[in-house]
């Protein structure tokens, strides 16, 4: 019968997680392989999943420590070094104004694009926060970091994808 | 470079809504005052809708679905290929695993109908037409729906709570589905006329019977077949149908 709970209660998410894991990945096979693998292990775990608490946050963590030890995830992994020591650019990505911010965004493509090329970790807690509507509790429960590290984290990625898409705009 | 001195993450913090009111009314209290900070919070909302998109961009083929899919149900499942459409393929793939012994299809093809309305209707992300805890806002629903009447017991108090109904077909008839919680189980009340004498070959004559993983029982009373189907523990089940007997005596 647990199967069956399961099932009804992650299947709902199937098409959540697999966009979240080409985010990621960059790669339709990986991903697959990823949200295949999620699945095996929640299912596993599922046992130990106590009701009542949020088992989307807690998949989305099953996905993510998945793909920090998948292939692709390895190479990645120094993103989240650098994410901790970064934050000169401060200064720079400030002059990227709100007008040019508006004008970058006319175009989805563009902003895809500068969403692709952003460090892992700062792609995963764009996505996770604006196109995955997480509160920033459930975004803390997912990268297994104190709600303070989002909060920071967040402004780096903010600032990260700011400057890209100005960029963009300057070279335009 | 700007000249307001307001921290553009609490903006961002505010869009998120990860500020607390008293934080979040000041900043807004803010914002009609500084034409800068509004022109920023607009470039930033339009960011953020400019990301939406981001969320459907990759779509699982349904192939990999009914993959995966096939991995998580019941191991019985695994031989079978469905070529249905994936949301259909979600279901049918439950009431396979539901269904499996078949060794006398017509015995079981009554139990396959009640456990598939059962489980289409746990699937369903809109189970009801009728939304009521109250037996009398429940029964007066289905007159003029179905041909016959039904008495419900009192739900206060008890173990159970009323969670809605609906009107199906079963036996190709006009049935009263009724969906009962108890705990975090739902436990569907199937009533139907019984005027085929199809229950005649029903594997369960009398108490809860366990097939495939759900309990069920059933009984003939006054020319109606009633089924409480579900994934609640015997004791429960046997408890609702004790109730549901009770009444319609």
């Amino acid at each position: 019968m647990d199967r069956l709970f399961f099932e009804q209660l992650a299947m709902p998410l199937f098409d959540q997680l697999y966009n979240h894991a080409c985010w990621l990945t960059g790669d339709r096979a990986d991903a697959e392989d990823l949200v295949q693998e999620t699945y095996a292990k929640a299912l596993k775990g599922f046992g130990s999943f106590a009701e009542g608490t949020n088992l989307r946050a807690w998949m989305f963590r099953i996905l993510r420590n998945a793909f920090l030890n998948s292939r692709s995830g390895l190479k990645q992994k120094t993103s989240y070094l650098e994410d901790e020591e970064t934050g000169a650019d401060e200064a720079v990505t400030h002059d990227v104004t709100p007008e040019a911010l508006l004008l970058a965004t006319e175009s989805q493509e563009m902003v895809f694009s500068a969403l692709e090329k952003l460090p892992v970790a700062h792609r995963e807690i764009i996505l996770l926060c604006d196109v995955d509507e997480m509160s920033y509790r459930e975004i803390a429960e997912v990268l297994d970091v104190p709600p303070g590290t989002v909060m920071s984290r967040l402004a780096r990625a903010r600032r990260n994808l700011r400057a890209a898409l100005g960029a963009k705009e300057a070279v335009r | 470079m700007t000249a307001c001195s307001q921290d553009r993450n609490a903006l961002a913090a505010y869009l998120d809504g990860g500020l607390a009111a008293d934080q979040a009314r000041s900043l807004e209290a803010h914002l009609r005052g500084c034409p800068e900070c509004a022109a920023e919070v607009a470039a930033q909302v339009k960011l953020r809708r400019a990301m939406k998109p981001a969320a459907t961009r990759f779509a699982p083929s349904a192939e990999f679905r009914r993959k995966v899919q096939g991995q998580i149900s019941s191991k019985r499942n695994m031989g079978f290929r469905w070529m249905w459409p994936a949301t259909v393929a979600a279901l049918a793939v439950m009431v396979l695993a539901v269904v499996w012994t078949r060794q006398s299809v017509a015995r079981n093809g009554a139990f396959r109908e009640v456990a598939d309305l059962h489980v289409s209707d746990m699937a369903s992300a809109n189970p009801y037409d009728v939304v009521s805890s109250d037996r009398h806002t429940v029964k007066p629903w289905f007159q003029g729906k179905i041909p016959f009447a039904f008495n419900l017991p009192e739900f206060a108090g008890s173990e159970f709570t009323l969670l809605g109904a609906r009107l199906v077909y079963l036996h190709q008839q006009a049935a009263a589905q009724l969906v009962v919680g108890a705990g975090k189980h739902r436990i569907s009340v199937m009533v139907v006329q019984d005027n085929a004498g199809f229950g005649m070959g029903l594997p369960f004559a009398g108490g809860v019977s366990v097939r495939d993983s759900f309990n069920v029982e059933t009984w003939e009373k006054n020319g109606l077949r009633f089924y409480v189907i579900g994934d609640a523990e015997q004791g429960t089940i046997h408890r609702l149908a004790q109730a549901l007997q009770g009444v319609n005596g």
